[in-house]
């Protein structure tokens, strides 16, 4: 008898077993489902492992299809990066928390950008009125820059930002800034999303049509091959999908999707895949189903490999292999009894964790109330501390591989974002499924499904739709100082009175002359920078050259 | 017959998080409701100019950027001034409990926060409509 027949003997006693007990005793319910609604099994045996060959599928870490990890000896080499988002109000303020954080042991720093500074206006124009500082810092000019990192060695930390349509401008003043410190751009380390597809759909921070925008893109890949070769030139981001409603096999789908797009805009513009590819990097969410995150991340990691190797002929191990950033979901917070939260974020840390996350930042338990205070932000970091250093989980690599459920969820999750990557190839690949609202359109009734279970009561969310109870409103929220775009406004005015205008209008006059034709925008930028031109007139520039974006409005 | 409820779902300002949005806008019209969403990045002006165009019973905002104290009243003021008095404006997103009793005296019926079941919205509405179904 094979070992598969005496499994299948015994599971045959089993259900019979249970086939018994249930007529006597019913489950919890008549179907099981993970947080994205896929069937679970009551029991997964050796038999769900027929089909998938070790060598194969599986492998081991550092080895092509990375299913287990990046790196040879993940955590027992170093632990992930612990890198807490923030950023809020001025330039000041936000320096502070900075220091605070590197004071409480965080090993990267990561920056959040008021909406303004997102979206390329400066902190006087019409539309940033009552947003100034709210979800981040201001930056208008270099002059906030060297503020927001006034004491802070830029060759010593590495630095994440969350900027995406004016990426290259912010770049462009990080390296400006270090260049004052006398750090030279080779020394530096960092990431700047710069992924704009994920902001069509999900996120809505975008500027300029596809087409621009792609160009500012590969024009980024390729000034930072040269330039800032440790720089990572993007962090191609499912994190936003997610949170937007979709499953956790549509955040793998759409997200590599997306890196396809940008890799064949590289390709396209010239590039050789293995001098850009090494540099791509990875954003993804974290949420409660801590079996099927774990398994999420396996399989984008052996999805993204053979994209890689087989559509694209990269070679370069690092061209492979998908490293990510981690942030726990937001979207799983809750106002109501927010001390639960930490709890949630503890379970998503692990699951980012045992997923072989690359660096993480975990959400504090005030966020579905507002930005967090200090005292909540140490909790959301003593959490991955707490993971790192005393649960074990660090210990050994992927610990997780082998079981059987979570390696058959793993092909699951493979085999679903593949067929998804296939209908969008079909649809013509990433932009175009977008432009049609493909995308959009899945993540939406994704995102319904998932409230109506929770309304019906399918779904349980402690404290929202059972076990709730009368609470006072919560004390001791962060508020951001209403005055702060006044003080942005005053900044703006000195500045403009300040710097050498006639330098400014020739580097902006250069950055059109630039766009109009199709010389690398990298170096024209950091100019403009340089003369202390601002954000939101850099932008107007690209704006005037380029057009703007206008959403597809979905329901 | 009763006449159908229209409502324009809004996101005022910059902010780009439209899942709650879109979800109860769609909720909205399974519950019979008709529904027009502006998209993302309106200003106040263009949310007004829109209700009045479309002669909406309901104007429905969501703002998760911490600029309603700034935008949700600009919008009452604008309609105010154009003589309308009659529509029924609410809105919804991580607002502070503190900032509720000032939003509701700039005249925002309701201020639905995170958590809130759709239901409750749908009988809001219902029960709080200005012009008569």
């Amino acid at each position: 008898m094979s070992d598969n027949d005496s499994v299948k003997k015994g599971l045959e006693a089993y259900d019979a077993g249970v086939a018994k007990a249930i007529a006597k005793f019913p489950e919890r319910k008549k179907a099981f489902v993970t947080g994205s609604k896929s069937p679970v099994k009551r029991l997964y045996t050796p038999l769900d492992d027929a089909g998938r060959d070790y060598a194969r599928d599986v492998g081991f870490p550092g080895e092509y299809p990375y299913t287990r990890g990046v790196q040879n000896t993940m955590y027992r080499g170093r632990f992930w990066t612990m890198r807490q988002y923030a950023g809020f109000s001025t330039a000041e303020e936000s320096n502070k928390r900075y220091k605070f954080l590197l004071e409480q042991g965080t090993t990267g720093l990561s920056v959040a950008f008021d909406l303004p500074t997102q979206i390329g206006y400066d902190s006087d124009h019409a539309l940033s009125q009552g947003e100034v500082g709210k979800v981040g810092v201001a930056i208008d000019s270099l002059a906030d820059m060297e503020i927001l990192f006034d004491g802070i060695p830029l060759d010593k930390v590495s630095t994440s930002m969350t900027i995406n349509a004016p990426a290259s401008v912010l770049l462009a003043m990080y390296i400006a800034v270090a260049e004052k410190q006398g750090v030279t751009p080779d020394k530096l380390n960092g990431t700047i999303q710069n992924d704009i597809l994920k902001e069509y759909v999900a996120r809505g921070t975008y500027i300029f049509p596809p087409s621009p925008s792609m160009r500012l893109i590969t024009d980024i890949f390729a000034y930072c091959s040269k330039e800032v070769p440790a720089w990572n030139t993007i962090s191609i981001s499912g994190y936003h999908i997610r949170e937007a409603g979709s499953t956790a096999s549509q955040e793998v789908a759409f997200t590599i999707a997306d890196g396809i797009a940008y890799v064949d805009a590289a390709i396209k513009a010239g590039l050789d895949v293995d001098d850009f590819a090494p540099r791509l990097s990875f954003f993804f969410n974290a949420h409660n189903d801590l079996f099927e995150e774990v398994a999420k991340f396996r399989a984008a990691r052996r999805v993204w490999a053979k994209v890689m190797k087989e559509r694209f002929g990269a070679k370069s191990p690092k061209s492979l292999s998908l490293r990510f950033h981690t942030q726990t979901a937001g979207s799983t917070l809750t106002a109501q009894q927010p001390d639960n939260n930490i709890v949630r974020v503890a379970i998503q840390t692990l699951a980012a964790v045992l997923g072989g996350t690359q660096s993480l930042h975990t959400n504090s338990k005030d966020e579905a109330l507002a930005l967090p205070t200090e005292d909540s932000v140490r909790i959301a970091l003593r959490t991955q501390q707490i993971v790192a250093y005393e649960s074990g989980a660090a210990e050994t690599i992927d610990p997780l591989a082998g079981s059987y459920y979570v390696e058959s969820m793993t092909d699951r999750i493979q085999k679903e974002a593949e067929a998804y990557i296939a209908t969008i190839d079909g649809l013509g690949g990433a932009v175009k499924a977008i432009e049609k609202g493909y995308v959009q359109q899945e993540i939406q009734d994704a995102a319904y499904a998932y409230q109506m279970d929770v309304e019906s009561g399918e779904r349980v969310v402690v404290g929202v739709n059972k076990f709730q109870i009368e609470e006072g409103s919560p004390k001791g929220l962060l508020r951001v100082d209403p005055i702060v775009g006044e003080m942005q406004a005053a900044k703006l005015k000195e500045l403009r009175a300040k710097r050498d205008n006639e330098a400014v209008e020739k580097t902006l006059a250069a950055l059109k002359a630039g766009a109009e034709g199709d010389a690398n925008l990298m170096p024209l930028i950091l100019d403009a920078v340089k003369a202390y031109a601002t954000l939101g007139e850099i932008c107007d520039v690209l704006r005037a050259e380029f057009g703007e974006y206008q959403q597809k409005v979905i329901l | 017959m009763e006449r159908t409820i229209r409502v324009l779902v809004a996101k005022p300002g910059l902010d780009g998080h439209d899942r709650g949005a879109k979800v109860i806008a769609r909720a909205l019209r399974d519950a019979g409701m008709e529904v027009i969403y502006t998209g993302l990045r309106q200003t106040p002006e263009q949310i007004v100019s829109a209700a009045v165009q479309e002669d909406v019973d309901v104007v429905a905002m969501s703002i998760l950027s911490g600029a309603h104290n700034h935008l949700f009243p600009r919008v009452t003021e604008l309609l105010k001034e154009k003589g309308v008095d009659d529509m029924l404006v609410i809105g919804g997103g991580v607002i502070p409990d503190d900032d509720i009793p000032g939003l509701k005296a700039a005249g925002i019926a309701a201020v639905f926060t995170p958590g809130s079941p759709t239901g409750d919205i749908i009988e809001f509405i219902k029960k709080n409509l200005k012009r008569k179904a």
